[in-house]
C-alpha cells in the first residue's frame, strides 16, 4: 500500500476529530487491556515464559541461516517447495506464477500482514485474479477498500453501522430490507457469502505465525477457522511468511504460543491452532495437492547485526498497540502504512526508510508501557530513540527543533550563564503571570496553549533563592 | 545501608529550578527530617533528557559529564523527579560504553541516584511523615518513575500517614498524561488529547487535589484542568508530604 506516514500530522488531526473512530478506539482500549491482564494473572510462570521466548528468538536470529536451510530441507522432504524471495516484487511474481500454474481465478486468503506489506491483493486484481479475504475483519475492510488499522483486529476502527453499510453496498444480491441490526445476523451473512468462495477457490494463501525448522511445518492461529478452510479446500496452499517467523522446534513454538494469545486477546489459546506439514499425503482425507512456502526477506536481513535486531523477535501479538496511549488517541490508519503503534514505529522506518516514516518513532512519550507488555521483551522505546539519533545525525529533524535544542544545550553546558538566563526568564515570566498564576497564551508555545493553560513560574529560580537563603544570617 | 547522617546531593531538576522552587525546598525538608545532610551543587543545570530523547547524543554526553562532575563524592543523589532520576540511573551508563573512565563514574553515580519519595521509603526507611492536609487526593504515576524506577507504593504509603488526607485511587493512574518532554510541543494535538483524557479521569474521581512526583506531568495536567475550569488543586507530592503547602498550587496565583 502507498505509505502516508509522512502525512502523520494531518492524519492525526483528522483522526482526533473523527467521532466514529474515537468511539471505536474507546471501546477497544479497555477490552484488550483488561482481558490480557486477567489471562496473565492466571499464569504464574508468565515472566519466565517471556524470558524463554526472548532466548528462543535471539538464538534463531543468531543462527538464522542454519535454521532456514534446515526448514527448507524438511519442507522438501515432506513434499513441499520453498521459494526464496529477497524483495516484495519477487514475492508477488512468485505467487503470481504459482497461481497461473493452477489457472487460478479465485484465491482465498487467511489474514496476512506480509501480504499487506507486499500489496498482494491489488497486484492479483491487476492480473485478473480475485483475492477474497476470509478473516471477517479483513473481509469487511476489503469491501471498504481500506487497509487494516490493527495487526490482529483489522476492522477495529469500525462501528457496527460501518459494517452494515459495507454489506448493504456490496451484497447487492440480498434483499435490501433484510434485518441487519444484530451482530449474529451480520456474521451469518458473511458466512453465507464466503462459503461458496472457500469452495471455488483454486489457491489458498495464508501467512504463518511460526515456521518450525525441525519438521518443516508452518503454524497459523485463528479464531474463526477461516485459515483452515483457506488452506485445506483449494488444490494449492501457499504460505507467505517473512524469515524471522522461524523457530527451531515444536517445543519452542509451544512456548511462544503460550505467550501469543494471552498477550493478544487474553485467550489462553486461539480457537484454532493449525499446523501444516507439506501437501496432502496418500492416506489423508483432504488437504492441498501442492504446498509452497514463499519466504520473504524484504529488509529483514538488513536489520540483523544492527541496533534494531531485537525488533525481529516480534510475534505480532498487538499488545503494544493495545496499551499505547498514542495509538489509542489516533488509531492505526494515522501511522500511514501496514504496521501501526509502537512496533510499527520501530519497524516501518526499517522497511520504507526513516526519511518517509520519520514521524512514527518521534510520536512517542516513551512512557514505556509497550515494552512492559511485550511478551518478547523488545525494548521498543530504546529503538525509537535510536531512530531519533539516526535522524539527528542526518539532519532530518525539523530545523526549529534542532535550533531550540541547540540553544538549550548550549546554556545547559555553561552553569553560570544558565543561572543568569534562567534567573531572568523565571523572574520575567513569574512577574507577568503573577496576577492569574497562568498563561492562556504564550509566544513560541502556541501548541501547548491552544488547549491548555501554561502555569506561571513562582518567580526566581530555586538556585538563586537557595543561595540567598544561605547567605542570609 | 545508609550511614548515620548520609550526605545527600540534591539534583533539583531544571523544571523545579525554573518553575517551582518550593518543590526543592520541600525535598530538602523531607530529607533533613529523615536525617540526611543535604547539599546543592551549584553547577547543576539539566540531566540532559531533552537532548537525549531528541537523538542528540553528543550534547547529552557533554551535559551528563557535567552532572557526573558536579555530584561526585555524595553518598546519595536524590531527585524530586522520576524522569530525571531515571535518566541518571538507567541511561547515563549506556551513554559512555566507549569511554571506560567516564563509564565507571557514570555507573557509580547511577548506583547512588534515587527518586525522592522512593529514597525516603526504600533507603531511609521512613514510614510516616508529620504533616497535615485537609483534602481528598488522587495520585498520578509518572511513567519513568513507575516503569524505570518502580515508584508506585512509596508515595501512597507516605500519603496515608498525612493527617486529614483522604486518598482516592485514579483508575487510569498508570496511563501517560501526554507530557513526554519534547513530545508535548512536537505533537501538541496528541498531547492535548491525552491530557484531556487524564483531566477527565481526575475529575471523575471527585478528588479536590491531584499529586504526582514529576513537575512536567503536573504542569501538563494542571494546564488542562485549569483550561477546563476545574477547581482541582495540583501540587508536587513533596509539598504535601513536607507540610509545605503555603505557596499557591500549580497554575494558581499567590494569595496576597
Amino acid at each position: 500500500m502507498q505509505a502516508t506516514s509522512h502525512a502523520f500530522k494531518d492524519n492525526v488531526r483528522k483522526a482526533i476529530v473523527d467521532p466514529g473512530l474515537q468511539k471505536a478506539l474507546g471501546m477497544m482500549k479497555t477490552g484488550f487491556q483488561a482481558r490480557r491482564l486477567a489471562a496473565i494473572q492466571k499464569l504464574p510462570e508468565f515472566e519466565e515464559l517471556r524470558e524463554k521466548g526472548r532466548e528462543i528468538k535471539n538464538h534463531v536470529l543468531e543462527n538464522l541461516d542454519f535454521y532456514l536451510e534446515r526448514f527448507e530441507r524438511k519442507v522438501t522432504e515432506a513434499g513441499g517447495h520453498v521459494h526464496w524471495c529477497r524483495t516484495a516484487e519477487e514475492a508477488r511474481e512468485t505467487i503470481l506464477e504459482l497461481c497461473r500454474k493452477r489457472n487460478a481465478k479465485t484465491v482465498t486468503k487467511g489474514k496476512s500482514m506480509i501480504a499487506e506489506e507486499i500489496a498482494l491483493n491489488d497486484f492479483l486484481e491487476e492480473k485478473g485474479i480475485e483475492p477474497v479475504e476470509t478473516d471477517l475483519g479483513e473481509y469487511i475492510i476489503q469491501l471498504r477498500r481500506e487497509p487494516p488499522s490493527h495487526i490482529i483486529a483489522p476492522a477495529v476502527h469500525l462501528n457496527k453501522e460501518d459494517v452494515i453499510e459495507a454489506f448493504h453496498k456490496s451484497h447487492t444480491h440480498l434483499d435490501p430490507n433484510r434485518p441487519m441490526e444484530e451482530p449474529t445476523q451480520l456474521l451469518d451473512e458473511a458466512r453465507t457469502v464466503l462459503r461458496p468462495k472457500f469452495l471455488e477457490a483454486d489457491v489458498g494463501i495464508t501467512g504463518a505465525n511460526f515456521m518450525i525448522a525441525e519438521t518443516g511445518s508452518t503454524i497459523i492461529v485463528t479464531n474463526e477457522g477461516n485459515g483452515d478452510l483457506t488452506q485445506i479446500l483449494p488444490k494449492m496452499h501457499i504460505v507467505l511468511a517473512s524469515l524471522e517467523k522461524l523457530v527451531p522446534t515444536f517445543e519452542d513454538a509451544a512456548t511462544i504460543l503460550r505467550l501469543l494469545a494471552r498477550s493478544a486477546t487474553g485467550q489462553e489459546f486461539s480457537v484454532y491452532t493449525t499446523v501444516s506439514t507439506g501437501p496432502k499425503r496418500a492416506a489423508d482425507l483432504d488437504g492441498p495437492e501442492e504446498f509452497h512456502v514463499v519466504l520473504l526477506d524484504n529488509g529483514r536481513t538488513n536489520i540483523l547485526g544492527t541496533e534494531f535486531q531485537d525488533m525481529l523477535r516480534c510475534i505480532r501479538c498487538s499488545a503494544c498497540l493495545n496499551h499505547c496511549p498514542v495509538y489509542a488517541t489516533v488509531g492505526g490508519h494515522a501511522y500511514g502504512w501496514v504496521y501501526p503503534g509502537p512496533m510499527g514505529s520501530v519497524l516501518t522506518p526499517t522497511l520504507i526508510g526513516i526519511d518517509k516514516a520519520g514521524h512514527l518513532p518521534n510520536a512517542s512519550t516513551f512512557c514505556g508501557r509497550c515494552e512492559s507488555v511485550c511478551p518478547m521483551k523488545i525494548p521498543l522505546p530504546k529503538m525509537m530513540r535510536h531512530w531519533r539519533e539516526r535522524e539527528f545525525e542526518r539532519h532530518l529533524s525539523p530545523a526549529s527543533v534542532r535550533t531550540g535544542l541547540a540553544f538549550w544545550a548550549w546554556f545547559a553546558k555553561r552553569p553560570r550563564l544558565y543561572r543568569l538566563a534562567t534567573g531572568i526568564a523565571s523572574r520575567l515570566l513569574g512577574l507577568l503571570g503573577r496576577a492569574h498564576g497562568r498563561y492562556s497564551w504564550l509566544p513560541l508555545a502556541s501548541g501547548w496553549t491552544k488547549g491548555r493553560d501554561f502555569p506561571a513560574p513562582q518567580g526566581g529560580t530555586f538556585m538563586s533563592r537557595y543561595a540567598a537563603q544561605r547567605k542570609a544570617p | 545501608m545508609p550511614s548515620a547522617t548520609p550526605r545527600v546531593g540534591l539534583f533539583v531538576t531544571c523544571l523545579v529550578d525554573l518553575m517551582r522552587p518550593s518543590v526543592g525546598f520541600a525535598a530538602i525538608r523531607l530529607l533533613e527530617n529523615a536525617g540526611c545532610r543535604v547539599e546543592v551543587p551549584e553547577t547543576q543545570t539539566c540531566c540532559g533528557q531533552p537532548a537525549y530523547n531528541s537523538g542528540d547524543r553528543k550534547d547529552t554526553r557533554d551535559i551528563a559529564r557535567g552532572v557526573i562532575e558536579a555530584f561526585q563524592g555524595f553518598e546519595y543523589v536524590v531527585v524530586p523527579s522520576g524522569s530525571c532520576a531515571g535518566m541518571i540511573h538507567e541511561h547515563y551508563p549506556a551513554l559512555f560504553a566507549d569511554e571506560p573512565e567516564t563509564l565507571a563514574k557514570a555507573k557509580a553515580l547511577a548506583a547512588k541516584t534515587h527518586e525522592l519519595v522512593s529514597f525516603l521509603v526504600d533507603v531511609m526507611e521512613v514510614d510516616r511523615v508529620f504533616a497535615t492536609y485537609e483534602g481528598t487526593v488522587t495520585y498520578h504515576d509518572s511513567c519513568s518513575g513507575l516503569r524505570e524506577l518502580k515508584v508506585k507504593e512509596q508515595p501512597r504509603k507516605l500519603l496515608a500517614t498525612v493527617e486529614g488526607l483522604g486518598l482516592k485511587e485514579l483508575p487510569t493512574a498508570e496511563i501517560c498524561c501526554g507530557f513526554g518532554g519534547t513530545f508535548c510541543v512536537k505533537y501538541p494535538d496528541i498531547s492535548e488529547r491525552m491530557a484531556k483524557e487524564k483531566a477527565d479521569d481526575v475529575t471523575a474521581t471527585g478528588a479536590d487535589t491531584l499529586l504526582a512526583g514529576d513537575l512536567g506531568c503536573l504542569m501538563n495536567m494542571a494546564g488542562k484542568l485549569q483550561r477546563q475550569g476545574s477547581p482541582v488543586r495540583v501540587r508536587h507530592v513533596a509539598e504535601v508530604l513536607a507540610g509545605m503547602t503555603d505557596s499557591a498550587p500549580i497554575g494558581e496565583p499567590e494569595k496576597r
